[in-house]
This record gives C-alpha cells, sequence and structure tokens, in this order.
C-alpha cells in the first residue's frame, strides 16, 4: 500500500487531550492483579537483595594500590627494543612513522657507519620521538615495524605535569623492557 | 535557680555538639553504609577508615565561594537555612537519652534530657511542622523555577504525612497514658510497643521518612526533575545548613522512634547501661534509613500523596481506634 492509497484523517488536527497518570497503561492479565501481598513481597526481596550485598565482600578494586588484570597483549606505552648484543634494533625505516594514523612518530635516521655503528643495518634513528598527547595506542607501529623494534608495553599511568614531557625521546622509549612483555615477544618465536 | 540555668545550659551545649557530632559521622554513615549495600566500599582514604571524611568535606564547604541568585529576598534567603536548623536542634531537647535514674555528677543530680514538659510529644510535633517554613521560604526567596517546585512538593508532602506521623503516635499515648517521653519509656519496662503496636510503628517509619524528606519520599529535593530542589540556589555553607537539618531531623526521628516504640534506653538482662542501648537502638532505626534509601525508588508525585492521604491515614485512625477498644475492652 503506497502512501497515496492510505485514507487520510478527515479531521483538523487536533490538540492531544491531557491523559490521566495510568491511561494507556495496559490492563494487567487475569490473576495478575497486584495485590498489597504481592507489593510487600517485592518490597522484601528488594531489601533482601541489598541486605546480601552488605554481606558479600565489595567489588570494588582500590585503584592505587590493586591494579585490575591486564591482558599480555595490552597496548599502553612504547618501548624501543635492543638486540641482545646491545645494539639498537631500529633501522630508521620509518614505516612505523608512515603506519601511524594521527602521524605522533618523528624518526630522523643517519648513516651506520664502522666508527659509529648503532643498529646492524645501513642506517639508524638517529632521533625517534613519539608524542603521546596524540598517540591513540593502536598499535600500528608495532605491526609495521620488520625488525620489532618499537612494541607497546603495559604501562598505562603516563599523566604528567607539562604537554613537553609528553614528547618521549629516544633515550626514555630504550628503556630496558618489563619482564612480561619481553616474555609475551619471546614466545612469538625468533624473528 | 541558677543552678537550673547552668545545668540547662551545659545540657544544651552537650547537645548542639552532639548533635553536630552525630551530623557529620552520619554522613559517613550513611555513605559507607550505602556503599555497602550496593558492594562498593565507600569513601576510605582520609583518615583511618575515612573516619576524617566529615572534617575534609566540612573544610571544603566553608572555603567556597558565597553567591546566590541576584534576584532573591535578601532577608529570607538567610533566614530560611537557619529557621531550618534552629528547628532541628530544638526539638531534641524533649529526649531521654537515658534513666530511669538520674545521672549524680559531684552531688548534683542531673536528669538524663534538657525538659520533660507534660505536652512531650505535642512539642516535637510543633516543631517538626516549623520546619516546613524552612524549607518553603528557601523555595521561595530564591526566586527560582526549582527551588519553588521542591518548597511546594516539600511543603504538601510534609503536611501530608504529619497527619499520619501524629495519629500513629497517637496509640502510644493510649498504652502508655501519658505524653511525658519519660513516662511512656518506663511503660515499655517489660515489653517494647514496637510489639503491640507494630502497625503504627510501621506508619510511624513511613511517614518518619516522608516527613524528613528521605528516599523513597526524596521529592522536594529530587535531583533528576528538580536539580536539588528548595537548596539548587544554595552553597557552601548555607547549604551545610540545610544539609544538617535533614540528617539531624532523620536523629530527631530515629530518637522518637526509639523512645516511642523501640523502649528507649531499656535493654534486656542489663548488659549494658542506657545511654548505649539508647544509642544502639537509634543507629538501628538510622541503618533502616540507609537501607531503604539504598534499596527502593522515589515515588511518583500523585502515589506519594495516594499513599499517605488513602492508605496511611486511614490505617493510622483505624490503628488508633482499635487500641482505644482494646484498652478499654482490658480495664473492664
Amino acid at each position: 500500500m503506497s502512501d497515496e492509497d492510505r485514507e487520510v484523517d478527515g479531521k483538523p488536527d487536533q490538540p492531544t487531550p491531557l491523559r490521566g497518570p495510568d491511561e494507556g497503561v495496559p490492563p494487567h492479565p487475569e490473576g495478575k492483579r497486584p495485590s498489597v501481598a504481592a507489593d510487600i513481597t517485592a518490597l522484601a526481596t528488594g531489601l533482601k537483595t541489598t541486605l546480601g550485598e552488605f554481606f558479600s565482600p565489595a567489588v570494588t578494586l582500590e585503584y592505587p594500590e590493586d591494579k585490575s588484570p591486564r591482558s599480555e597483549r595490552y597496548r599502553g606505552r612504547h618501548y624501543l627494543r635492543r638486540y641482545e648484543n646491545g645494539l639498537e634494533r631500529c633501522i630508521g625505516c620509518e614505516l612505523c612513522a608512515a603506519a601511524c594514523p594521527v602521524g605522533c612518530i618523528l624518526v630522523i635516521a643517519a648513516e651506520n657507519t664502522d666508527e659509529n655503528r648503532v643498529s646492524p643495518g645501513e642506517r639508524y634513528a638517529k632521533t625517534y620521538e613519539i608524542n603521546m598527547l596524540r598517540c591513540i595506542f593502536c598499535g600500528y607501529c608495532e605491526d609495521a615495524c620488520p625488525v620489532q623494534a618499537i612494541v607497546l608495553g603495559p604501562e598505562y599511568e603516563l599523566s604528567d605535569t607539562s604537554r613537553e614531557k609528553f614528547i618521549y625521546t629516544k633515550e626514555k622509549l630504550l628503556e630496558p623492557l618489563p619482564p612480561d612483555v619481553q616474555a609475551r615477544l619471546d614466545s612469538k618465536g625468533p624473528k | 535557680m541558677t543552678e537550673v540555668v547552668v545545668v540547662t545550659l551545659i545540657k544544651t551545649a552537650i547537645i548542639l555538639f552532639a548533635l553536630l557530632t552525630a551530623f557529620a559521622y552520619l554522613t559517613l554513615f550513611e555513605r559507607v553504609v550505602q556503599a555497602r549495600l550496593q558492594a562498593r566500599l565507600g569513601p576510605n582514604r582520609v583518615g583511618p577508615f575515612g573516619l576524617l571524611q566529615p572534617a575534609a568535606d566540612g573544610v571544603k564547604l566553608l572555603f567556597k565561594e558565597t553567591s546566590g541568585p541576584a534576584t532573591r529576598d535578601r532577608f529570607l534567603y538567610l533566614a530560611a537555612p537557619v529557621l531550618s536548623l534552629a528547628v532541628a536542634f530544638t526539638a531534641f531537647t524533649i529526649v531521654p537519652v537515658s534513666g530511669p535514674t538520674d545521672l549524680v555528677v559531684l552531688g548534683h543530680r542531673i536528669s538524663w534530657y534538657v525538659t520533660n514538659t507534660n505536652v512531650g510529644v505535642l512539642f516535637y510535633f510543633a516543631l517538626t511542622s516549623l520546619g516546613v517554613y524552612g524549607i518553603f521560604l528557601a523555595g521561595y526567596a530564591s526566586n527560582s523555577k526549582y527551588s519553588l517546585l521542591g518548597g511546594l512538593r516539600s511543603s504538601a508532602q510534609m503536611i501530608s504525612y504529619e497527619m499520619s506521623l501524629g495519629l500513629s503516635l497517637v496509640p502510644v499515648f493510649i498504652v502508655a497514658g501519658s505524653f511525658r517521653l519519660v513516662d511512656i519509656v518506663n511503660a515499655q519496662r517489660t515489653w517494647w510497643f514496637a510489639l503491640p503496636l507494630l502497625p503504627a510503628f510501621i506508619i510511624y517509619m513511613i511517614a518518619g521518612i516522608a516527613e524528613t524528606n528521605r528516599a523513597p519520599f526524596d521529592l522536594p529535593e529530587a535531583d533528576t526533575e528538580l536539580v536539588a530542589g528548595y537548596h539548587t540556589e544554595y552553597g557552601g555553607m548555607k547549604f551545610a545548613l540545610f544539609f544538617m537539618a535533614e540528617y539531624i531531623n532523620m536523629v530527631i526521628v530515629s530518637s522518637i522512634a526509639t523512645v516511642m516504640f523501640l523502649g528507649g534506653w531499656w535493654g534486656p538482662f542489663g548488659i549494658l547501661p542506657g545511654p548505649w542501648w539508647f544509642l544502639l537502638k537509634v543507629v538501628a532505626v538510622l541503618f533502616v534509613y540507609v537501607w531503604l534509601r539504598a534499596t527502593l525508588p522515589r515515588l511518583r508525585y500523585d502515589r506519594l500523596m495516594q499513599l499517605g492521604w488513602k492508605s496511611l491515614l486511614p490505617l493510622s485512625l483505624a490503628m488508633m481506634m482499635a487500641t482505644a477498644v482494646v484498652v478499654v475492652a482490658v480495664q473492664r
């Protein structure tokens, strides 16, 4: 049935009459009319429920002392990794910066020389900065990295007192990995 | 004569101090108990077990900027919270905290109440009726639609429930044969009135909760519709005065319930001194207050009026007549 076929009500628009509080409420099905006894039972059930909670342990985690468990794949702050011989993994390819949806990674690469060998490849990252205020913790940088140099660790309490402190420099990112992140990477197998 | 004046002044000072402390810790009690009823922990950061939380709240309120609507009625705007609180404090003077023997301090016999007037409970009714003025004047003087609606709701509600509140206590007078609170407590030596007069006790509790504008009858300050009702336009210590009045009224309704129905200072086996029994019973009634608040949703306004006028009022009248008939029949 199209709109034109629909029968139009001939009456002009009238304001809806005011309705009483219980008007339009469907009548109770037979045998289920509310009674005083049912109401009191309902009250008692409610009071019993809350009193039951009173005597059961609270679900609250006292946050600064207790923290909720995080997945081992949790994406928190970033780390730059090193090889076991101390060389940096990052080869300055800037694929992480290219993959970043918000453009918060700045990589300036430089050539490795025999006198100054920082990473095993041809180049290394002279500057590696992440603007943590922009970062959305999507983990694309970790996915994009061909040498698994950048990983996201478990820390999420990153608040600080000035905007400048949120530009994480290479020195800060090169801090040693927390052991659980190391375990996760090791479980992936060698690469 | 001077001794009476000095003793009364000291007792009044003690009551002021005790009620203010009770208010402070009642806020904490309510927050912690309500939290536990909802499987939370409640405030536990300020001091050991959060015991200094009321002090922190008080300091915060003291340092708030004083402000109010430009169109307010300046005198009434200030007078309303003061009136509310003064009425709340005054009502406690008739409550006997312990007995039946007086306290003996340095050879002076000191009674456990400030006054023991022969109109006793009628004095309490008079004061609760005055309490409406504080709330209504706050709603009027703020010159704000939310405050005015809150004030209107509150006066309608308090007037409606005062009838049942008063009538629910009449069976107690009939059985005890006195208006004096001390006599009423003494009449409960063997049986608390809550047992034979259970319906009256329940009606008193419902009406008392409505009278103090507490959940589930907290329509005057319904946050969702009226922002905060009559005290929307109040801040800082002026708000705190209303807050104090509300909580002290809770303490008073609980105290009157203890005195009228729960046997006041009498406890089984005489294992605790009188004041402790009194305190214990008041805290138990206050727990019920919080328990109901944590459990029940707010009543719709027309249902509230329906409950007050169509259920509680006839029930309390019937209870009154039934008690009278039984008492007369027993005496014959």
